[in-house]
């Protein structure tokens, strides 16, 4: 390996240590697709949506699909572990499928959580708009899941198209879970 | 580490900004930290946040995390925002004299 003095560098054109560093810009805007309802696919998309909220980064988040759960009035209290098709799940797919198994381990997750001190689904979107962050909802999902906006929790901005979704998502990091 | 002039005092602190001795902390230091993070002057609402973080942190051996300022301090979550629009996870601590939080929430 050669080394180049920075001199050389920059009249060679070659980037150095110190301009690769200044390329890394700070993220300044994240837009995060939740399209899992699933009690522990609704989790990431939260917790990276407010921490970038708490340090000053803008963040919007866009529920799709079954991502909907999470901001839907009905279901929002009662999201479920996967404890049938999550591999990660430590236990054999035929024990998962017994009738309270999934019950059980949503509650072992809940109750871990609470000891962790992150906050309940609902608490954590009103902690959301409260931080600034802006909550959208899949205008195409809405239809096919047969939603109205008033089956949403108050705290969604507002229905968007893909076409929407991306004017507002301009600037931003796309996060997609 | 950078060694920094606040309030008329050397003080050490981190790449970051946050101090490595939160016993350097005084209140001066806390407005001229204030003033580098862009906040020109401290209002009694960042104090009652300041006082809790300081009082907190000395309890439980750690700075706390956001949610618990929201629900503790007496200042809430959306007013938080507005006290440190740059980012209340991490400012918060940082003109409290105190190290970043380690928790995500």
């Amino acid at each position: 390996m050669t080394t180049t003095t920075i001199d050389e560098a920059v009249t060679s054109g070659q980037p150095t240590v110190a301009e690769t560093e200044t390329e890394r810009k700070p993220i300044e805007r994240v837009s995060i697709i939740c399209s899992k309802g699933t009690l522990d696919m609704a989790y990431p998309g939260l917790v990276m949506a407010n921490g970038a909220r708490m340090m000053g980064i803008e963040a919007m988040v866009f529920f799709t699909f079954w991502g909907l759960d999470i901001i839907t009035e009905k279901k929002i209290d009662s999201l479920h572990v996967a404890t049938v098709g999550n591999p990660s799940m430590p236990m054999p797919t035929m024990v998962g499928g017994l009738p309270g198994m999934e019950a059980m381990a949503s509650k072992m997750m809940k109750k871990q959580m609470d000891d962790l001190e992150i906050p309940p689904v609902r608490e954590f979107i009103e902690i959301l708009s409260d931080s600034g962050a802006e909550l959208y909802a899949c205008r195409m999902a809405m239809d096919m899941f047969k939603l109205e906006e008033k089956d949403l929790v108050p705290q969604v901005d507002e229905v968007l198209t893909v076409m929407d979704f991306y004017d507002k998502s301009a600037g931003a990091q796309i996060i997609f879970i | 580490m950078p060694v920094v002039d606040y309030a008329g005092q050397s003080i050490e602190v981190n790449e970051e900004g946050f101090l490595m001795d939160s016993s350097q902390w005084t209140p001066e230091v806390a407005e001229a930290i204030a003033k580098e993070i862009g906040i020109n002057e401290l209002t009694d609402q960042h104090w009652k946040v300041i006082t809790f973080c300081r009082e907190d942190a000395a309890k439980q051996g750690t700075p706390p995390g956001l949610r618990r300022i929201s629900k503790n301090s007496g200042v809430n979550m959306k007013d938080l925002y507005q006290l440190f629009p740059k980012g209340p996870g991490k400012l918060a601590a940082m003109v409290s004299g105190l190290p970043k939080p380690q928790g995500c929430i």
